[in-house]
């Protein structure tokens, strides 16, 4: 892996290179994600190509294809956007309680009830109450519904110490059962035969699109949410303590933190927006809730949280790319004659290969200015010289 | 006899035939997962290797037209994809949970991409051993006839669940799972045995997958699994990580399955999706009513980082 940062070799410290040394630090530690997740990226690429080579196509002719498909047009940069804009939101739901510690692999099923909640408001209301005052209740109620489904699953890890990964899994697969319960039954619309749904929204109480574009307005929420969790994570006391509790719980507990507010407080906000997803799912492009709503975003924003490593402002690129990804299927499918689920495996083999190299994190000295030759300025002791 | 002669006794006989036509890939992928687990990791990754091994068993059967030749290389394939993921979880910071669902997204996509050409031609199927020969009622006959691999993974639980008191083999594997550390005072390597765990596991959950594509349903597409593999990691801790555990847990799972449409049939429709959840509310309430904030869950692997 060939990774382009200056080497710092500023042993006889320059009173030039002195005043550089911080910068430099700061760069290194900052560069080191980046490096190892474009590194990592480029070998997925290169692993696939040979598979690409094996079955007899032309590597360089499916990535101009894909990049086509994905981002060549104004087109498909929205088709992008709109496929990326689910992800952004159920990538939070795995990010947000993974900075404590937690992996939450259920959001689907916040996402399913979210959106047959957002539905059940919404429909007896639409006959007397105008949309402004309609759509933000649907959202309100796919974030309560959503966030007491994932909450549980944290609700059950405090006090119960109920493993928080199968407890969600399970509450995911209840939740597809309650929802397709739902749709069959109570909230069933009479007219819809073949594939059972509640009644649809009316025209005007859907979401629509951003002026001006082809994509609706899922993907601003998205980006907004991705944000705050941001702010939230990084610049307010709660996300600091989270933060804490996340690196060592024992050390949170003794400081007094509360680590119970806190657990239940992130996978509720977690899933609520998963639930999100759903309502927007159901606001923006089915216009019902029915049985595809369970969709598997859930399970992509799992890898979508991985992938930027919790880190909330990291999962808009690369939902984005994953959302291209996605969009570059069908073109690929009718000119190059490979089957759709060339992306699916592109994807899988990039997930692989990204998450081997998490391993790779701290091994580069270049990355470390702790290992350079000269004392650190964050006065941590060297341990290169301390064996000396 | 006609076909209304069996009257309500046809619930429980459809829920039974259900159980055992539906919960043999459970049997195999559960104990595959318990096998794996009890080395001390947890394979999330199983419901691509099960996908995978339905689209190779399938496609090998049509080829060959042997279905058995079919499930020998599910097998084959079924370890490839266990000893990667072994391989992969071997290294320091890699987070086995993430990896498990990326392989799943892997094998699913190379199984989609490589099976597309198989979807149309017709394998032969597993064969099965009719076991209702003794009753005149085609019900009873088509419930009694019972696929070879049912019987295969009942004989496989006992044996597991013997292995794992009785033999070296099956002591290293509980050794490695309690306490990597134990193990090395041993001198056992903990990574090679969870890798050799992994790939057992693998290619046991391939040939469930080969059972979905060559029994029942019986034929190859996208959509041939719903999840089974993914549940076999609730199925193994709802079993205790305990083999027979797991077969029993497999024909409630798969029984809780049927109970739904079987209950259609005589014209109950009420709540007939809510029959679906029953095994995973099932799970959850005895996982809260066993867990504690203090101690792991009773019989769990030490070193499987889900139960800590």
């Amino acid at each position: 892996m060939t990774i382009e940062v200056n080497t710092p070799t500023l042993s006889p410290l320059s009173t030039d290179a002195r005043s550089l040394r911080p910068l430099l630090e700061w760069l290194a530690r900052r560069a080191e994600p980046v490096a190892i997740s474009l590194g990592a990226f480029l070998a997925g690429l290169a692993l696939f190509s040979i598979f690409i080579l094996v079955v007899g196509k032309s590597p360089a002719d499916l990535f101009k294809l894909m990049f086509t498909g994905g981002f060549g047009s104004w087109f498909s940069i929205q088709n992008s956007l709109s496929r990326a804009a689910p992800l952004l939101l159920t990538a939070l739901c795995v990010a947000l309680p993974a900075r404590l510690g937690l992996v939450i692999i259920g959001g689907e099923g916040a996402v399913v009830l979210g959106g047959v909640a957002a539905a059940a408001i919404a429909l007896p209301l639409t006959a007397s109450v105008s949309p402004i005052v309609v759509l933000p209740l649907m959202a309100i109620a796919g974030m309560i519904v959503g966030g007491i489904w994932i909450g549980i699953a944290g609700v059950l890890r405090h006090y119960r110490g109920v493993n928080e990964t199968i407890a969600s899994l399970l509450l995911a697969y209840i939740a597809i059962a309650l929802m397709n319960h739902l749709i069959e039954g109570p909230l069933r619309d009479p007219a819809s035969l073949n594939k059972p749904s509640t009644a649809p929204l009316p025209a005007e109480y859907m979401l629509g699109n951003i002026p001006g574009m082809d994509v609706n307005w899922g993907l601003v929420i998205g980006i907004t949410a991705c944000i705050i969790s941001y702010t939230l994570i990084e610049a307010t006391s709660f996300g600091f303590a989270a933060r804490i509790a996340g690196g060592n719980v024992r050390a949170a507990q003794i400081q007094g933190l509360p680590v119970g507010r806190l657990i239940v407080g992130f996978t509720a906000l977690a899933g609520g927006f998963a639930g999100l997803a759903g309502m927007v799912e159901v606001a923006a492009v089915q216009g019902s809730a029915n049985a595809s709503l369970a969709a598997g975003y859930g399970y992509s924003g799992i890898l979508v949280a991985f992938l930027a490593r919790h880190n909330p402002l990291a999962i808009v690129p690369v939902a984005i790319l994953l959302g291209g990804i996605d969009a570059s299927g069908g073109l690929i499918q009718r000119r190059m004659g490979l089957p759709d689920a060339t992306v699916l495996v592109l994807q899988g083999t990039l997930f692989v290969v990204i998450l081997f190299c998490e391993t790779l994190y701290g091994r580069f000295k270049i990355f470390n200015p702790d290992l350079w030759k000269s004392p650190s300025l964050s006065g941590r002791p060297n341990p290169s010289e301390r064996t000396a | 006899m006609d076909e209304a002669g069996i009257g309500i006794w046809g619930v429980p006989l459809a829920i039974f035939a259900g159980a055992i036509r539906v919960s043999t890939p459970f049997i195999f992928v559960s104990l595959g997962e318990s096998i794996t687990e009890r080395s001390g990791r947890i394979n999330l990754g199983l419901e691509g290797t099960l996908v995978f091994g339905a689209m190779t068993a399938y496609a090998i059967a049509v080829m060959s037209n042997s279905p058995w030749l079919g499930v020998f290389a599910a097998m084959a394939t079924g370890a490839v994809f266990g000893l990667i993921h072994g391989f992969i979880c071997k290294f320091p910071k890699v987070n086995d949970i993430a990896i498990g669902i990326a392989m799943m997204q892997f094998g699913l996509g190379l199984a989609f991409f490589l099976g597309k050409p198989f979807i149309q031609p017709v394998a032969p199927h597993l064969p099965s051993i009719p076991l209702g020969g003794w009753s005149d009622l085609p019900q009873i006959q088509s419930a009694l006839n019972i696929n070879v691999l049912f019987i295969i993974g009942g004989l496989l639980s006992v044996m597991l669940w013997w292995a794992f008191k009785n033999t070296r083999v099956g002591l290293v594997l509980r050794v490695v799972g309690d306490s990597s550390d134990a193990a090395r005072a041993m001198g056992l390597n903990p990574d090679s045995v969870r890798l050799l765990a992994t790939a057992v596991g693998g290619s046991l959950a391939a040939v469930g997958g080969a059972y979905l594509s060559l029994f029942y349903p019986g034929s190859w597409n996208e959509g041939i699994s719903s999840g089974q593999g993914l549940m076999a990691v609730a199925l193994v801790i709802f079993a205790r990580w305990n083999p027979i555990g797991c077969f029993l847990a497999a024909l409630l799972f798969g029984g809780a399955g049927a109970l739904g449409p079987a209950l259609q049939s005589v014209g109950v429709t009420q709540g007939y999706y809510l029959f679906y959840a029953a095994p995973y509310v099932l799970t959850l309430v005895i996982l809260v009513a066993t867990s504690s904030p203090t101690r792991s869950l009773a019989g769990a692997p030490g070193a499987l980082s889900i139960t800590k």
